[in-house]
């Protein structure tokens, strides 16, 4: 029998501190993709009933203790922290993506002013609040964008870009970082 | 020379810099320009086609003359503006368009030659014979014009380019602007205040009048301050705001570190910001306009407020004997503030008969205009033709001339706004709603005193914020001069010579004059024939004055005559700017897979796939040449067992009780009747039934599909579902997934494929479970993955999944495990040969302009359903058998080199387009065979079999013979997929 050994997508790649702001990679997570096939109420029915978690709006998020529950585009929504419950396959798509994406946490003072060297939307405390989230372009990279704390934001890319977030991450940091 | 006690400068810190290579001493505070002028050096530039001696005209960044490269080698940065440079130590600065020195430049000559260098020269001039433009007049005047170069190096400075939000974007930091910016700030709005200054307060700054009761620059700074403190408001100095551009988005340049030169570590020399604002004020002031006269170009020549800004801000006399030449008011403030500080002011020269310089003690001379200028490197005297037409020389080293203010209206007019002619002020003011939620306030509306400028602020700050919903402030306004703006319009000294318009360009009043004559009397055709206003500093000092000169050539009133269109960037912006980050690994980001680094570490030389990289090959010591390796690679599936990353291809994972229609729609053969765990190959139409994509397809459910792509089409394949889902057929429930990236997916390849996969499987499989074409779930080690038979080389052959994070695990097992088989791990050529042995295509065959019927797959199109592109792939045209169809192909001589993109010709045939057959698409080198193999394009292909025919590569001097022969040249019973 085999053993394989999990590798994270920024493994070697993280943790990064540059200035105020602080980039890691955050524990694994069970994440799935749930798309209803037809009205999304059933699925939000099911998804309150199992995981006591309401569909986010779109650009919202939900949460109930460690889950969470993100907006992932049209008809798309996130799942964070959980083994999708079995009943939720009666009301549409769930589809395990917990590999399929870079997960970043960026922490401190200065980490608005590195994401808006590298992200086109605004994410200013008092329009993008806490929770709210984004599916949008970080440098060349399509990304998921949420609030998670005042000073902190997670970011997703495809797993396959960890290394070009980190190296456009790490350039922005510094950018800020020498603006003192 | 420095006036004693006046100025802003820091004189606590001196500062050391070089201009030409000689050091020259300035204080914090000061620009290259007014450094120098402290200097006493005037002498800045040479200007662009006649290489005149030029001084600086002005103290902002609508500079024309002194234009100036800083930096050296890689890093030097041409046409930058002398009079927006910062000092500071380390400074290096040269002039430009000279040579060999700025003071004694040969292509001065050119001067003489001004009376055949006029308006339309080259048109004229160079019309013949024809073929000389190419090679000898352009490269000649190219050579001769122009002004700074770039090193032609690479640069390695820092860029950063960053996107900015607020309510309210506040463009320009003078009385108006700061106003605006402090009504709306108070009101709680998000205040962006945007100044290129270096120092906030525009006119403020410069000119002598108070504010308040206190400098008008102590003013400024206090009400900086108190923005600065504010936590809704960003001060973003030296800041150019350069163009304006739909749904309130803007353009900034920012100048980070050039001011102190700092450029390691990751410090940013400029940044290029996109700022989006939901209202904006324009404050950008405006721009004093010279007047037209003889020689009017001479170093020493300033405009009026330029030499108050260089007196008042910089503490610099810009002469010892000074004349001021005016049609207006306001200039008679610069006379008193050089009296004030004790300069000698000779004369004011007013062109307006009536004129009354108050305050003042000197020499005037109403309704009198200067009319030449003498000395060449250096301003000595100025001719004045007094109202009874009499001439009287004055000895002078500096003229302030005034025309007149022009509002900078450049940026209401970049969503293709046009101003409006004021008769009253002689100038254009921006037109209402030019720009969306974009109000103009203070000089650049046309508000030329300082307590219009500060009322025209606060009004705007309230409208913005009236319009942000936000309740409107009560802001005391300070008290300051109100004095009217009085002013008879003069453009050009009557006379002859050459009198400067458009000083960047050299273009005169009679090149404007000579277009008209010539019948270039549209104002855009009057700019493209003289070149007026199409310099870096695209005629800010220079339109108006110039189409004034057309109009009264034309016979027209200057509404009439309109204006060019001013367009982005109001100031030059460098490339490095607009493209910073996407220098080498920024300019895409990098797909690895998740056996990326064990490959990299294995010696593999990674290829680009679309943002993929994927290894090559694996080299092993000794092997000399790629061939080697690939044919090792090869032999490994044609022998025993190999193992290919194959995770970049698309996977989508399709749901929902619509989905087998969703994929007989898409799919030219039916999936609606594939088993469960069962694989089909399907291949893909577009609308216009050409070939898309083709892959196989994975049921793992009842409605449960697995679709794969190609690498390539991965995206465009999933835009195309979502077209199809969003468009075509939004009534079906289903979904789809990409999961291209949550699994890392290997191929086993080779006899010993089973072998291989039986040592990582928790449960073993056999023939019978897995036949060919079978699929379902496994178990590693307790890690759930997927297991598909299928086969891109004709061998029995298996594709393994699993969780991603799994992935650089299962790749180093697998290719360990080959290795002990007698295999390995294969690359991107050994699969190019595996495939082109047996005929399979890539995007090589399928490359947008071929049909199923041409890579022989017409029968796939199932006449029992509709399918996309079905209807058009029947279209007579694209099922003519003399098109080009698809075969194999092979040398004649075994030795013979084949090469992909070579023409096919019917032996003996003249090698011209018009006897074209075919061409090749892919080639490869079999190690079977013992001979290179292609895959190609052939006329009546089919039915050629066996025929020989020329194969011709022009770029790569090929040459040879080539039999047509069947696309699978191994195994063509396909035993061994089953095996």
């Amino acid at each position: 029998m085999v053993e394989l050994i999990a590798k994270s997508a920024c493994e070697g790649l993280l943790p990064l501190s540059i200035g105020s702001v602080t980039a890691e990679e955050p524990e694994y997570a069970v994440m799935t993709s749930l798309s209803a096939f037809a009205d999304p109420s059933a699925l939000d029915a099911a998804l309150s009933k199992a995981h006591g978690l309401e569909l986010p709006l779109p650009g919202q998020s939900t949460s109930k203790g460690g889950l969470r529950c993100l907006w992932f585009g049209r008809d798309s929504v996130m799942l964070i922290g959980v083994a999708p419950d079995p009943a939720l396959v009666e009301h549409g798509a769930v589809v395990d993506q917990s590999d399929a994406w870079a997960r970043v946490t960026l922490s401190g003072a200065g980490a608005v002013d590195v994401l808006a060297r590298l992200v086109p939307v605004d994410l200013r405390a008092a329009v993008f609040r806490l929770g709210q989230t984004a599916r949008t372009q970080l440098g060349h990279m399509q990304a998921s964008i949420t609030r998670t704390a005042p000073d902190g934001f997670e970011i997703m890319v495809f797993r396959s870009m960890a290394g070009s977030l980190v190296h456009d991450l790490k350039r922005a940091m510094a950018a800020v970082s020498m603006r003192g | 020379m420095r006036i004693s006690g006046k100025g802003m400068v820091d004189r606590s810190k001196p500062v050391t810099f070089r201009f030409d290579g000689v050091p020259y001493g300035g204080f914090a505070g000061d620009t290259v320009a007014s450094a120098l002028l402290a200097n006493g050096v005037t002498l800045m530039g040479r200007s662009f086609k006649y290489h005149r001696p030029r001084g600086v005209l002005s103290a902002g960044s609508e500079e024309p003359n002194a234009l100036i490269t800083v930096g050296t080698g890689a890093q030097q940065e041409p046409n930058v503006r002398a009079t927006q440079v910062e000092i500071h130590d380390g400074l290096s600065a040269r002039s430009q368009n000279a040579w060999p020195t700025l003071d004694f430049d040969v292509m001065a000559v050119n001067d003489l030659a001004a009376p055949f260098l006029g308006a339309g020269f080259y048109y004229k001039t160079f019309m013949w014979p024809r073929r000389f433009w190419e090679s000898i007049y352009e490269p000649v005047i190219r050579k001769a014009a122009g002004l700074g170069a770039l090193s032609g190096q690479s640069n390695g400075d820092t860029y950063e380019k960053a996107f900015g939000f607020c309510d309210l974007l506040v463009i320009g930091a003078g009385p108006a602007g700061l106003m605006a910016a402090l009504t709306a700030a108070q009101g709680g709005a998000d205040v962006i205040l945007a100044d290129e200054d270096s120092l906030m307060g525009g006119r403020l700054n410069a000119d002598s009048a108070g504010v308040a009761e206190q400098a008008g620059s102590d003013w400024a700074a206090s009400i900086v301050a108190q923005l600065a403190a504010m936590e809704n408001v960003r001060l973003m100095p030296r800041t150019t705001v350069t163009g304006v551009y739909d749904g309130g988005t803007f353009g900034a340049l920012e100048r980070v570190n050039q001011h102190h030169g700092a450029r390691s570590g990751g410090a940013a020399l400029e940044c290029f910001w996109r700022i989006t604002a939901r209202r904006s004020v324009l404050a950008a002031g405006a721009i004093e306009r010279p007047v037209a006269f003889r020689n009017n170009d001479r170093p020493g020549i300033m405009t009026a407020g330029a030499v108050r800004a260089y007196v008042n801000r910089w503490g610099v006399a810009p002469g010892k004997r000074v004349a001021v030449f005016c049609n207006n008011d306001d200039a008679h403030q610069t006379a008193r503030d050089l009296e004030a500080v004790g300069l000698h002011v000779v004369a004011v020269i007013d062109s307006r008969a009536d004129a009354v310089v108050e305050d003042f003690d000197g020499q005037v001379f109403a309704g009198a205009q200067v009319c030449n200028a003498g000395g060449r490197k250096a301003l000595e005297s100025i001719t004045l033709r007094t109202a009874g037409g009499r001439e009287e020389t004055l000895q002078v080293d500096c003229l302030a001339m005034s025309g007149g203010w022009n509002p900078t209206v450049n940026l209401t007019c970049h969503l293709n706004g046009r101003p409006a002619w004021r008769e009253d002020i002689h100038a254009f003011v921006p037109t209402e709603g030019a720009v969306p939620g974009m109000a103009a306030a203070g000089a650049c509306a046309g508000v030329f005193s300082t307590a219009g400028c500060l009322a025209d602020g606060v009004k705007a700050g309230k409208a913005a914020l009236q319009a942000l919903g936000r309740k409107p402030v009560d802001v005391d306004l300070p008290a300051a001069e109100d004095a009217p703006y009085r002013i008879a319009p003069l453009w050009a000294v009557a006379g002859g010579g050459r009198a400067w318009l458009d000083f960047q360009n050299d273009v005169t009043v009679k090149d404007v004059s000579q277009a008209a004559v010539e019948n270039f009397k549209s104002v855009e055709h009057m700019k493209r024939y003289t070149t007026q206003g199409m310099a870096t500093d695209q005629g800010k000092n220079s339109n108006v004055a110039a189409l004034a000169v057309l109009a009264d050539a034309t016979g027209r009133g200057i509404p009439e005559t309109g204006t060019t269109t001013f367009r982005p960037p109001y100031v030059p912006v460098a490339i490095a700017a607009l493209g910073a980050g996407s220098q080498g690994h920024g300019f895409a980001p990098e797909r690895w897979t998740t056996s990326h680094f064990r490959s990299v570490e294995m010696g593999a030389p990674m290829i680009e796939a679309g943002l993929w990289y994927r290894p090559s090959y694996f080299p092993r010591a000794g092997e000399q040449t790629w061939r080697e390796s690939c044919d090792r690679e090869v032999g490994y599936v044609r022998n025993s067992v190999g193992v290919c990353d194959v995770s970049t291809l698309g996977k989508i994972d399709i749901q929902g009780p619509d989905a087998a229609k969703l994929l007989d729609f898409v799919y030219t053969n039916m999936f609606s009747t594939l088993k469960v765990g069962r694989v089909r190959y399907g291949l893909m139409l577009r609308e216009d039934g050409h070939v898309m994509d083709d892959g196989t397809c994975a049921r793992l459910g009842a409605q449960h599909y697995l679709m794969t792509t190609t690498t390539a089409a991965a995206g465009a394949v999933m835009r195309h579902l979502e077209f199809v889902t969003q468009c075509l057929r939004p009534d079906w429930q289903v979904t789809f997934t990409s999961v291209t990236e949550q699994w890392a997916q290997f191929a086993i390849a080779g006899p010993q494929a089973r072998v291989l996969v039986n040592e990582v499987l928790d449960v073993p499989i056999d023939g019978e479970s897995w036949p060919f074409m079978a699929c379902g779930a496994v178990t590693l080690g307790g890690i759930g993955g997927r297991l598909f038979r299928i086969s891109f080389s004709g061998e029995h052959a298996y594709e393994l999944a699993v969780p991603a994070r799994f992935g650089a695990a299962l790749f180093d097992e697998l290719a360990k495990r080959s290795q002990a088989l007698g295999g390995g791990p294969y690359g991107m050529e050994a699969l190019n040969v595996l495939r082109i042995e047996k005929g399979f295509i890539t995007h090589a065959e399928i490359e947008g302009r071929t049909t199923a019927f041409d890579v022989g797959m017409g029968r796939m199109i199932s006449a029992k359903k509709d399918c996309i592109g079905k209807t058009m792939a029947a279209r007579p045209g694209l099922v003519d058998v003399n098109r080009p169809q698809m075969v194999g192909l092979k040398p004649v001589d075994a030795q013979a080199k084949l090469t992909a993109g070579a023409h096919l010709f019917d032996a003996g045939v003249e090698t011209i387009r018009e006897n074209y057959q075919g061409h090749v698409s892919s080639v490869g080198y079999s190690p079977d065979l013992g001979r290179m193999i292609g895959l190609g394009f052939v006329r009546r292909g089919p039915e050629r079999m066996g025929e020989v025919i020329h194969l011709v590569d022009r770029m790569r001097g090929v040459e040879t013979e080539v039999e047509i022969c069947g696309t699978v040249f191994l195994d063509p019973e396909g035993e061994r997929v089953r095996g």
